[in-house]
């Protein structure tokens, strides 16, 4: 019961205050747990979200640990029924290939970045836009892009355009990265830099790319996660070679590539070793990926 | 001031009172619509404000004056429990609306807020909703579905807000239109449909021009019979041109806001209590 | 300390003599990000003038024939077509609501303290690669599907007609069930910042009004975010559009039209890197055709979610004009 004053020009709004007070009292009840089973039921989401995640990894490490044992890391792929097979030639195909794809992205991507960090012109939206366009891609296209470029215009598979494809795939990632950490760079820092006279690519080396390093680093194992662990563009690109082969203007193996094909096929010792690959390159991709958000959230505690 | 008319019974009776009991609170300022008692705001145990202790009388409009820092806004809104969100914050004290204990165990805060409505510095209407849509949004919210009390709730408060004749034409574009002294009487009208017995307004025109302030300020002097108002501004001129009481808080050397005093306001204005009152008015201090 | 580029100590050991003038560096710079544009042309160009061939010798009615026969010269792709949208339809299906879910328990309901890391580990689920969730789910949920799954999907849902044909496990319903944890975590990361950026003066004038949880976040929040939901969707439906690797791991690659869920099909991609490795010809050129498809689809939808995305970036957390 409130008190409420009373005057004849408020009789309208007094009893629609009475009747929404009513409809108030009488509904909250329900209201209340209307909204506590809508929320437990987002909860539920979250929780059947998480479920995939816990069980790929538990699953993958039981199934892949078993395989990893001295011959799977030193001796190469061998034909069904050969004991002893092993994915050395595909570590090495994958560090080869990969190593080269960042050497060729990694400078790339940095002189995008700085182009796209320091003009805002409708050429830098063109680009940035491109370059959003070509995250979300489909990969297999990238590898046909690759087959059509490299493979067919040398004659045979290799490496090499393995490496290019997968350049393909990080350099985007690479260059919006380091447009970020690039802006990230106080302002002052480049001012001080010009102020004394010195270029601008100078300051830019000097002083820009030293002071946005973390954030590049950041950038770079970002996109080495997302490019080793790539599986399509190396499918129409490398071929897979079941020798060891440390050349890559020929063909050669890759884990993510090893892996589809091993698991392609009814023989319990092949699929055995996929696991154990598969396991690997899972390990290596979630360190790198992990190490990249710890290195950004670093950052950005320092920064404050 | 109005005069009482007659005491229709079935007005009465519909809110459950007797006919005297309506008729007790006719005389403008006799009844209090809230009473604070040693009210005290605290973040993570240090005070943000202390001790404050007034009433709101019905019919009128209390201002919270002084300058920022001295608590205003957080014992604002302590009085529709908005700190309940706030995992650090700790209210004690009492607070009373009408017969109603604000803290007390069985009063539910979402169902306390249909009774103490709120309008924000910065004009906040919800932008994918129309005109309409914001002004019957808080019935809406509280189970109200009859097409017929929103469409009366709707233009009752969007004509007491001073807004009705100009978007009666077009109450189904979005409220984002609308200028920024209209957002805010829009808010005000979306505040006013639930039908609160009391209004609070943290600064509402502080983000607005001055003519859309002067507007907001003389609608505020024709709302005061229809909910009590309490009102938080920096601005002394806003408090003696719209309030009827003020309450002057001050922060302490501890950080703490404190009730300096609470008077008329063209007592506190002209012949203050308190020395620091007066220092304030003099504009001592900012 | 000297610029032009002879070393003081403690800095690099290389010694830079050349230190390159600004216009030479604007052009390189220039030139890189040129470079970058002309990739993405140059690769809609390639694929282009492989894909032309089939065009011309098969007309574009193969894009919609639905017999896929190469040994007798037949190449309807709508079968792949079709397996694509089928799957598509079925990850996004449960990826929204689902996803949706998720981001609000990320953004406002979850314990304050487990939010970040929550978030991480959902997004993790990105960081696994497509070719192990292929061997996951070829070798760990297809059995679950078979023996349990789809039995009890069936006794449920038969009437629907959907679900007819053995429980084989691999198949439509499994390749789209995957699919649907692949996109989770694009849904989930873009839905939860942009409900997270809805300004909170509106969360707080919805809670003034009266309004309990579950109401602020369903007549305030979500609708607030609206725009931004829908680049999140359009997101997931391009990423469950491409992938490649574990539809094709899953899916049981067929030629026909599926017949039921439960069925095996077959989806463009999944088309392209079977019989990639022995196509030769015009079953080549077809393949290349397909995969321009691809492409274009893929960058129209990706450019139409970044579009999405950007209007709401853009705006930032003034969404409502105050004059």
């Amino acid at each position: 019961m409130s008190t409420i004053s009373f005057d004849s020009s408020l009789d309208p709004i007094l009893s629609r205050r009475a009747a929404i007070q009513k409809i108030a009292a009488s509904s909250i009840a329900r209201r209340k747990v209307y909204s506590k089973v809508a929320i437990s039921v987002c909860l539920l989401c979250l929780v059947v979200a998480l479920i995939p995640l816990v069980a790929i990894i538990t699953y993958v490490a039981a199934k892949g640990i078993p395989a990893w044992n001295a011959d799977f890391f030193t001796q190469v792929t061998k034909p069904e029924g050969i004991p002893n097979g092993g994915v050395w030639n595909a570590i090495v195909g994958s560090l080869i290939i990969d190593g080269i794809a960042v050497a060729a992205s990694v400078p790339f991507g940095i002189l995008g970045g700085l182009f796209l960090a320091e003009s805002d012109g409708p050429a830098a939206a063109a680009v940035r836009f491109s370059a959003d366009i070509l995250t979300g891609v489909p990969s297999i296209t990238i590898g046909i892009f690759g087959y059509i470029v490299w493979v067919k215009t040398v004659g045979s598979y290799s490496g090499f355009a393995g490496a290019f494809a997968i350049a393909i795939i990080m350099l985007p990632v690479i260059m919006r990265a380091a447009e970020t950490a690039i802006r990230g760079v106080p302002v002052t820092l480049r001012e001080a830099g010009l102020s004394l006279g010195a270029r601008r690519s100078t300051v830019a080396r000097r002083v820009v790319l030293p002071a946005a390093l973390p954030g590049l680093l950041t950038g770079v194992l970002l996109a080495v996660a997302r490019g080793a662990g790539e599986t399509a563009p190396l499918l129409f690109t490398i071929f897979g070679n079941q020798f060891f082969q440390a050349n890559p203007t020929k063909a050669m193996e890759a884990l993510p590539q090893a892996i589809y094909t091993y698991s392609s096929q009814p023989y319990n010792d092949l699929i055995q070793i996929a696991w154990g690959a598969a396991l690997l390159l899972m390990v290596v991709i979630l360190v790198l990926n992990v190490g990249s958000r710890l290195m950004a959230a670093r950052l950005r505690r320092e920064r404050r | 001031m109005t005069e009482p008319l007659t005491t229709p019974a079935h007005i009465a009776q519909s809110i459950g009172l007797t006919t005297e009991e309506v008729f007790v609170g006719h005389h403008a300022g006799a009844a209090k619509a809230m009473r604070l008692e040693n009210v005290t705001v605290t973040f993570g145990g240090r005070a943000a404000v202390r001790g404050v202790t007034f009433d709101a009388y019905q019919r009128e409009v209390t201002a919270l004056i002084g300058p920022s820092g001295s608590g205003k806004t957080t014992l604002l809104r302590a009085l529709n429990r908005m700190h309940d969100t706030v995992r650090s914050a700790a209210v004690t004290g009492t607070v009373m609306l009408g017969d109603t204990d604000v803290y007390g165990r069985s009063t539910d805060p979402t169902l306390l807020r249909s009774r103490v409505g709120m309008v924000f510095q910065r004009p906040n209407p919800f932008p994918t909703m129309s005109i309409y849509e914001n002004a019957v949004a808080g019935l809406r919210f509280n189970g109200v579905r009859k097409k017929s009390l929103l469409d009366e709730a709707a233009e009752s408060s969007l004509v007491a807000a001073a807004l009705w004749d100009s978007v009666r034409d077009r109450l189904k574009v979005h409220a984002s239109t609308l200028s920024g002294g209209e957002q805010q009487r829009l808010c005000i009208a979306r505040a006013l449909a639930v039908e609160p017995e009391v209004l609070l307004m943290d600064e509402p025109t502080s983000a607005l021009d001055p003519i859309a302030t002067k507007r907001i300020e003389e609608l505020i002097g024709e709302l005061k019979d229809r909910v009590t108002i309490i009102i938080v501004t920096h601005n002394m001129q806003q408090a003696m041109r719209v309030s009827d009481r003020c309450a002057f808080l001050l922060m302490g050397e501890d950080r703490t806001g404190e009730l300096i005093e609470f008077n008329s306001t063209s007592k506190l204005f002209s012949e203050p209590d308190d020395p620091r009152t007066l220092d304030y008015i003099n504009g001592r201090f900012g | 300390m000297s610029i032009s580029g002879s070393p003081s100590p403690g800095t690099a050991r290389r010694t830079w003599r050349l230190a390159v003038p600004d216009r030479t560096y604007r052009i390189l710079l220039g030139v890189a990000g040129g470079i970058f544009a002309a990739l993405l042309i140059a690769f809609v160009v390639a694929m282009a003038t492989q894909a032309v061939p089939a065009f011309s010798k098969l007309g574009v009615s193969f894009l919609w024939g639905s017999n896929w026969d190469p040994a007798h010269n037949h190449f309807g792709v709508l079968p792949f077509a079709v397996g694509t949208i089928e799957t598509t339809v079925i990850a996004v299906a449960l990826a929204v609501p689902i996803g949706l879910g998720t981001a609000l328990a990320l953004a406002y309901l979850a314990p304050r303290r487990l939010r970040a890391p929550l978030s991480t580990a959902v997004e993790l689920l990105a960081a696994v690669p497509s070719v192990v969730y292929g061997l996951w789910g070829l070798v760990a949920v297809a059995p679950l599907f078979r023996t349990t799954v789809e039995p009890q999907l069936t006794s449920v849902l038969g009437w629907t007609g959907l679900l007819g044909g053995p429980n084989q496990g691999v198949g439509l319903l499994l390749a789209g069930v995957i699919l649907f944890i692949m996109v989770l975590p694009t849904m989930v990361a873009i839905s939860r910042d942009v409900l997270a950026a809805v300004p909170h003066d509106q969360v707080e004038g919805a809670m003034a009004l009266g309004a309990t949880r579950w109401q602020v976040l369903r007549k305030v929040i979500v609708p607030g975010a609206r725009v931004g939901l829908l680049g999140a969707f359009t997101l997931a439906t391009g990423r469950a559009l491409g992938e490649t690797v574990a539809v094709a791991l899953v899916i049981g690659n067929s030629a026909h039209l599926a017949p039921s869920l439960k069925a095996n099909a077959g989806t463009i991609p999944s088309l392209i890197v079977s019989s990639f490795g022995e196509a030769s010809g015009t079953q080549l050129n077809v393949l290349f055709a397909a995969a321009l498809v691809l492409l274009v689809v893929g960058i129209g939808v990706n450019a139409l979610a970044r579009v999405f995305v950007r209007s709401v970036k853009r705006s930032g957390a003034a969404s409502v004009t105050v004059a």
